[in-house]
């Protein structure tokens, strides 16, 4: 089975091409690009729209297995597919914790069986995610997890912490780690700023993030770990990262995409669906996190998608889950801000995909002959309404809703099959 | 339009007839006690025509109306002043206008939050007829039949005027 | 979509339908909301000290915090107001079983309340339920978290009105742990709103919000010092478990620091007016001498506590009544088309 896309661009070193080209793909690999070929057996007319390889999310909630009402492996990588990611990689903080190989193959079954999307599992560092015990790294690592992380919880424990560091060494595997002193941010739910003090919300300090960062990179330096950290959210943890970057240090780091587009402002009111973790910070900080990602001392952008259930964001404020269902708007999110100048096309691109790939030590994707077929077709120039109706997320609480975005996604392929696509309902 | 009744005649009239009243009663010193905001006007006009000493009282029936359900709270509530002990007393209560006898059935409950009174006698400047309660002043300063797209109001305190004036009658 | 204190609280004409937060309230409001509150103080003095604004209407006092003194004011004001009252404490009920605070409040709504009188621990949980459970129920907000306690700020306000008179040109100095108080955040926020010249927080940095400047607020350390030239002086109480959560030392440092004695009384303009939320702590935040003494209005806040409740309690029904004659008009307009 072979198949041609015509009329498309591709986009090159953040420029989309002047002349439009084609694609062909065959057992789920490119076989050509740039001239059309006839002799496919189907063709399919891209109409002008953008073909862009398939992006790659370090951080991911699918929620399976454990809180299916929140989110399962079928709905969330089809979301997904929806927001043209074609990688997802999945949090550990599942029930039960994946922090056995009996739990990674059960996510990867759940994947193969159910899912449209690769899902890469991400195992816990530490066993239930309790910050006590070491888990078994080096089961989880054979049995396919590609990183091992904190699953956003914090590792109050600085021993452990080292100790984590120092066993994932041994094997070279590669940490996720969500910055925050858990002491510093006890009891908080929302940014120690301004606002938290008028509507009275127990705030998380700047320093929880920051002292940990200072922290992590001290440990990382000492033990020699591959050591990636975020979603950051303050200007300072940049600071620290890019000093530690100059001093040699190896360390990658992500944004998550609410933190580039929102400020703390947005929880007036008490709007639970902006209560996340890390909190959403001043404007001073998100102009920090975009220069950060412009600049490339960012990595990657993820989507920090956690998807919950009505129930879990009706409550008062400081009761409610935290996490956003962003993964079908993190590209159009992120072009709104290509729209607006604070950032560029070529750094957006790269944060989504060359930057996650290396952290993860895979190859790039790219649009070339040989890789995989995974991509996605965008209509840049059109908008689409975000409503709970058109998100296929089970998690409703987008961080822009009701209102429209720029970038239709009009179909995703992921090793040549198609895992979404506009024209005939969900794949 | 505007049609002008003659105030300071009425309250003559009024005062007339209140004397004659009190003497068959036998009541020697009446309290006054006028609902805001005319009715106090007036209890005040009256006061000087029958040389009562004590001052007036003064009620906001805001607390007492019975239409708080579909016409809610009075934005500008102010504190009732009855500035004499009611308990065993005879009372005049003043208003400017009796129609449906509502607020005079307002500011009688009122009143007996405040004690129990000997008696209660109520004169009005106007009646309009109307009555939906069993209520009926004891003096009356002039009876007027209005049409439908008329309405009546006190204007004062100096000098106390009752002006008629045409409302559009609203299409129904 | 959350809504913002001010369109939460008013109705589309205005009107009062919720008291949730000072929190987007004009001057003109809170000016109505005293001076309703003065016809209430007299109703207080009547032999009979009820009105029938509320008759056959149900409130119920939900405390998801208990707190007897503020439950009791509540309830007496109802009742002065002839409303059915219904007194739940819900700490020990219906949530220890798993039932969701929207699930309990739907269950009360369906018993024909007609209004919620809300104690909570969670800061915004009010505003939550006016939000977002229900709207058409009138909701007061009883103390939220940290956030807000608007019936207590507004009782001090009648309080300080009735002593001074107005509020132009006051300087008014708040006392002790600022950060953990949702009186005090409310008595910031209606001082300012009613034109006081200057509000003064007097703590050490530990007691203080992030960026208290904030707030429209002048910041002192030293007691001494912010106490000079104010006209009323606010001490707040000071919770035991502070000293253990390493924000104080210890009682008697906190008290050599910032308790409010007749020397360091004498630094304000003369005959200021000391005030306390209560119950206070004699010997903690405050000396014996001055909280009995000639310039403590501590007593007569109570007074002012049934007063000021009935005011909202009495505003807040007027407008919801309001809201749903409209909306039934609203919807014979429906049918009717």
């Amino acid at each position: 089975m072979s198949l041609c896309i015509d009329n498309i661009r591709l986009v090159r070193d953040g420029k989309p091409d002047a002349t439009t080209s084609s694609v062909v793909v065959e057992d789920g690999r490119f076989v050509a690009v740039g001239d059309s070929v006839d002799r496919c057996e189907q063709h399919v007319d891209g109409q002008g729209q953008w073909l862009l390889p398939g992006l790659i999310d370090l951080n991911c909630h699918l929620r399976e297995p454990g809180a299916e009402r929140r989110g399962r492996i079928a709905t969330e990588t089809r979301a997904a597919a929806h927001g043209g990611f074609t990688t997802v990689c999945a949090a550990p903080d599942t029930s039960p914790v994946n922090d056995s190989g009996a739990v990674t193959n059960l996510i990867r079954d759940l994947a193969e069986s159910q899912g449209v999307v690769r899902v890469l599992p991400v195992g816990a560092m530490t066993r239930g995610l309790g910050g006590e015990q070491l888990s078994d790294m080096a089961g989880l690592l054979s049995a396919g997890c590609v990183a091992l992380g904190s699953g956003g919880r914090p590792t109050a424990n600085s021993r452990v912490l080292r100790r984590c560091m120092a066993y994932a060494h041994t094997f070279g595997l590669t940490l996720f780690v969500q910055p925050e002193n858990a002491s510093l941010s006890a009891g908080g739910c929302a940014h120690d700023g301004v606002l938290a003090a008028r509507l009275g919300l127990p705030g998380i300090p700047e320093v929880s993030e920051t002292t940990a960062v200072s922290e992590l990179l001290l440990l990382a330096e000492e033990t020699g770990a591959r050591l990636h950290i975020g979603p950051l959210s303050c200007a300072r943890s940049l600071q620290l990262l890019e000093s530690a970057r100059q001093g040699g240090l190896r360390v990658t780091a992500e944004v998550a995409i609410h933190h580039l587009v929102h400020t703390d402002a947005r929880i007036d009111g008490y709007d639970s669906t902006y209560h996340c973790r890390p909190p959403l910070r001043s404007e001073e900080d998100r102009q920090a996190l975009l220069a950060g990602v412009e600049s490339g001392l960012v990595d990657a952008i993820t989507s920090q998608h956690r998807p919950q259930d009505g129930a879990a964001k009706q409550a008062p404020f400081p009761e409610t889950e935290p996490g956003l269902s962003t993964v079908e708007s993190v590209f159009s999110l992120g072009l709104g801000l290509v729209q607006s100048g604070d950032l560029s096309l070529g750094r957006l691109l790269e944060a989504l995909g060359r930057g996650p790939a290396e952290v993860l030590g895979q190859a790039v994707p790219a649009i070339e002959p040989g890789n995989p077929a995974d991509f996605f077709l965008v209509k840049p120039d059109e908008s689409w309404w975000v409503a709970p109706e058109t998100l296929l997320s089970a998690g409703k609480h987008a961080p822009v809703l009701y209102d429209n975005l720029p970038g239709v996604v009009s179909c995703t392929y992921v090793g040549g099959h198609c895992a979404y696509s506009d024209q005939k309902g969900n794949a | 339009m505007s049609h002008l009744l003659n105030v300071d005649e009425q309250l003559d009239s009024m005062a007339r007839a209140l004397t004659t009243l009190l003497t068959e009663r036998r009541i020697e010193s009446p309290r006054l006690v006028g609902i805001r905001t005319g009715g106090v006007w007036l209890a005040q006009a009256l006061r000087e025509r029958l040389h009562i000493e004590s001052p007036c009282g003064e009620l906001d029936i805001a607390f007492y109306r019975d239409d708080f359900s579909r016409m809610g709270l009075h934005p500008r509530v102010r504190p009732s002043w009855l500035p004499f002990e009611t308990e065993g007393e005879h009372l005049i209560l003043v208003d400017d206008v009796i129609m449906s006898g509502r607020t005079v059935r307002a500011a009688m409950n009122e009143l007996f939050d405040y004690g129990r009174p000997e008696c209660i006698l109520l004169a009005t400047l106007v009646d309009l007829g109307g009555r939906e309660l069993p209520v009926q002043p004891d003096v009356v300063g002039q009876k007027l039949s209005l049409r439908p797209d008329q309405r009546v109001k006190l204007r004062g305190p100096q000098p106390l005027r009752m002006e008629i004036h045409d409302v559009p009658v609203e299409a129904s | 979509m959350a809504k913002t204190p001010g369109s939460l609280q008013h109705t589309p004409e205005g009107e009062l339908r919720h008291f949730i937060s000072i929190d987007g309230l004009d001057r003109a409001m809170l000016t109505r909301i005293l001076d309703t509150a003065d016809s209430f103080i007299e109703v207080g003095e009547r032999t009979i000290k009820k009105v029938p604004l509320l008759r056959g209407r149900t409130v119920v006092n939900l405390f998801f915090e208990p707190s007897t003194r503020t439950r009791s004011t509540f309830e007496l004001a109802a009742k002065r107001l002839s409303a059915d009252v219904l007194n739940l404490d819900i700490g020990t009920s219906a949530t220890s079983k798993g039932e969701s605070l929207s699930d309990t409040l739907l269950n009360l709504r369906a018993m024909a309340s007609d209004m919620f009188v809300i104690r909570h621990a969670a800061s915004g949980a009010a505003h939550f339920i006016a939000d977002a459970v229900t709207p058409d129920v009138a909701i007061i907000n009883a103390g939220d978290g940290r956030h807000a306690h608007p019936t207590q700020a507004m009782l001090d306000m009648l309080t300080i009105r009735q002593h001074t008179g107005a509020f132009e040109g006051l300087k008014v100095a708040i006392v002790g742990d600022i950060e953990h108080s949702r009186v005090a955040r409310s008595q910031i926020r209606a001082l300012n709103t009613l034109g006081v010249e200057e509000v003064r927080l007097i703590a050490p940095d530990t007691l203080l919000p992030h960026k208290p400047e904030a707030l429209g607020v002048r910041v002192f350390s030293h007691l001494e010092e912010g106490l000079r030239g104010v006209d009323v002086v606010i001490m707040l109480r000071l919770q035991r478990e502070r000293m253990e959560t390493a924000l104080l030392p210890s009682e008697r440092e906190y008290y050599k620091l910032y308790g409010l004695t007749t020397e360091k009384l004498a630094r304000t303009a003369p005959n200021a007016l000391v005030m306390h939320p209560g119950p206070i702590n004699r010997g903690v935040e405050i000396e014996s001498a001055v909280a009995d003494g000639p310039q403590s209005v501590i007593l007569g806040q109570v007074t002012n506590g049934i007063a000021i409740r009935m005011a909202v309690m009495s505003m807040a029904m007027s407008g919801q009544l309001a809201e749903r004659q409209r909306e039934s008009a609203r919807n014979r307009e429906g049918t009717r088309s």
